[in-house]
């Protein structure tokens, strides 16, 4: 199949469930009404065919969840598509490297520990403290684990994955601390963030993410065939031309922000970054040229469709979509599992 | 012009010499086959060829300029080389993985001359009848093929090319065996110069121009088949006496190892 013609499937099913989740919820939008306020907005269409309320929940509610929903999703399955490809390994994901657990426990810290640091931090940055801690904390975690796989200068991607297992192991323990010391309020904050929620859409939330979203996911396609080499073995790649010790660099910098990014904004959201790209594998092909850009339209798709799901199913409370990633991602995994073992027996 | 010069390559690690003083010559459009016994360093000498490794000391030119100044980019632009290990992490069809073969020479989109190096390319090595077959469902000799079509298509249509082979007809029949070594017999017809690891030494003798044998980390000789593939050479090399014989098919004695005395049963 045309690549162009995935493209643009996938980029039409993001339009529509794009628009579904910008109607759908306790204020309903028709879709006349959505055009008249788009119209009305951009300074054409005269008849005003909606209520301000309408417009209000429009402009202040769903189009920026709508929009980080996009980011976040491809963000997360970007990174997850070049991780995979950077490990060798189908069943690798950007957490691995640190980048989760080392934004929970910070989360976790800003939420339990009450020292005059983390008060004058949240003091200054008010509601956005927990998301620099998480971006903050992700970013250290992963640049810890890349740290310890350095062999004469280079990185190891074996030590990388043993240090990427030990720093999780560590990180995961002063989480349970802090999740021992923590009251219930502090207990239920913490819960809830790693459950993951783009409940705090607002365009503010939306134009900070969006360079460490963009940034990602508009440059590792041009390192697509690098990581397409990678998959026969870095002397291969070597062989092949490819500077296998800036590639495995640039895609663990780029991961970390995107996915450091999406893990400050939105809390823990699995399954994304590990089934999406395994999703565009199975159905069109390995080739990572095609694998990184579907990769970002089908983690977009997914992402919005499972925050419409989370935000209607028990409407008017909200499901943490993390829950919603898993149920729908575990099953999907387990049958690529099955899919890739019968392969083998053919 | 060389294509080759290695001038006293040594490389030690860990307080180990694995190679030791290595120095020969190699002219254009010829054929080299290492060949030695295990741990010999032959597979050493391949990395520090092919820029994988670094020797402690000594010197390499490649198409007379110094092996060092070479870029990894310049260097995927003219030589290619094929490992002994081939397995995939996430899998490609086969005509993926030959294209990858051509990664060095387009930026984003392969031309249409990508297109057909690759066809030809699997046409060559007999697999163009696999070219939308998944890699890892093939068997092993056809993989090995399949990579070999990936290495030739890197190198395809280039002046002053050069092709490295670690040991190419590991786990293959007789048949295909044959045919590999064929193929770089054939390139060297093409303005390319090949240098591969052999285990068989009558393979050895029959395909390549010039043979290296070593014993461990040293040059026990090096030269035309009939210079270097000796009675005494291979004892000293391999610790096996061998018998030679002549025929009229082939350009050098044949050899095959003498019978080792049977372990007597006492019982």
């Amino acid at each position: 199949m045309k690549n162009s013609i995935i493209f643009t499937a996938l980029l039409l099913l993001l339009l529509a469930v794009s628009l579904l989740s910008l109607c759908l919820g306790a204020v309903r939008i028709s879709i006349p009404e959505l055009l008249s306020i788009i119209g009305h907005k951009v300074g054409f269409g005269s008849e005003v065919l909606f209520r301000p309320q309408q417009e209000a929940v429009f402009i202040n509610i769903r189009l920026p969840r709508v929009l980080l929903g996009m980011l976040v999703g491809s963000a997360l399955a970007v990174s997850g598509a070049v991780i995979q490809g950077l490990f060798r390994n189908p069943l690798a994901e950007p957490g691995l490297i640190g980048i989760s657990s080392g934004a929970m426990l910070s989360a976790a810290l800003l939420i339990v520990l009450e020292v005059p640091v983390i008060l004058a931090m949240k003091a200054f940055l008010g509601y956005y403290a927990l998301a620099f801690a998480a971006f903050l904390g992700a970013c250290l975690t992963t640049w810890i684990v890349y740290r310890l796989s350095m062999r004469s200068g280079k990185a190891d991607i074996t030590t990388l994955l043993l240090a990427g297992i030990a720093i999780n192991a560590l990180s995961g323990a002063f989480t349970g601390l802090l999740i021992y010391l923590a009251n219930d309020e502090q207990l239920r904050n913490i819960t809830f963030w790693s459950m993951g929620s783009l409940g705090g859409a607002n365009w503010k939330t939306v134009s900070t993410i969006v360079p460490f979203a963009i940034i990602p996911i508009a440059i590792l396609p041009f390192f697509a065939k690098s990581i397409n080499a990678l998959a026969l073995g870095e002397a291969q790649a070597m062989h092949m031309g490819i500077n296998v010790h800036m590639l495995k660099r640039i895609v663990i910098i780029l991961a970390t922000l995107g996915v450091g990014a999406s893990v400050a904004v939105s809390g823990l959201i699995g399954f994304v970054g590990l089934v999406v790209p395994h999703i565009i594998r199975m159905a069109f092909s390995s080739d990572h040229r095609l694998v990184i850009p579907a990769s970002a339209l089908l983690g977009a798709v997914v992402l919005v469709f499972a925050d419409l799901v989370a935000r209607t199913i028990v409407s008017p409370a909200e499901l943490p979509i993390g829950i919603l990633t898993a149920m729908i991602g575990t099953p999907i995994f387990i049958y690529i599992i099955m899919r890739e073992r019968k392969k083998r027996f053919f | 012009m060389e294509a080759l010069t290695v001038k006293n390559i040594t490389y030690r690690v860990a307080g180990r010499t694995l190679l030791d003083d290595v120095s020969f010559v190699l002219p254009r459009n010829k054929m080299l086959a290492i060949i030695g016994a295990n741990g010999a360093g032959k597979s050493t000498l391949m990395r520090i060829l092919c820029k994988e490794l670094e020797p402690s000391s000594g010197s390499i030119d490649l198409c007379g300029r110094s092996l060092s100044s070479y870029t990894v980019a310049e260097l995927a632009r003219f030589r290619s080389v094929l490992s002994q290990h081939n397995t995939l992490s996430i899998s490609f069809r086969v005509d993926e993985l030959v294209m990858m073969g051509r990664y060095p020479h387009f930026s984003q989109q392969p031309s249409m001359m990508d297109y057909e190096i690759v066809h030809k390319a699997l046409a060559e090595t007999g697999m163009d009848s696999y070219s939308t077959r998944d890699y890892n469902t093939l068997s092993g000799g056809e993989q090995q093929r399949v990579q070999l079509a990936r290495v030739m298509a890197q190198i395809y249509g280039q002046q002053n090319a050069l092709l490295f082979l670690d040991e190419p007809t590991n786990g293959l029949d007789l048949l295909y065996q044959q045919n590999i070594l064929q193929l770089a017999r054939m390139m060297t017809g093409q303005g390319c110069t090949v240098v591969s690891i052999l285990h068989d030494i009558n393979f050895a003798c029959q395909y390549a121009d010039y043979i290296l044998l070593l014993k461990q980390g040293k040059t026990i000789a090096f030269g035309t088949p009939n210079q270097v593939v000796t009675a005494e050479n291979v004892l000293t090399a391999f610790q096996v006496s061998i018998n030679q014989v002549e025929h009229k098919d082939y350009r050098y004695p044949l050899i095959f190892p003498a019978l080792a005395p049977f372990p007597k049963n006492n019982d």
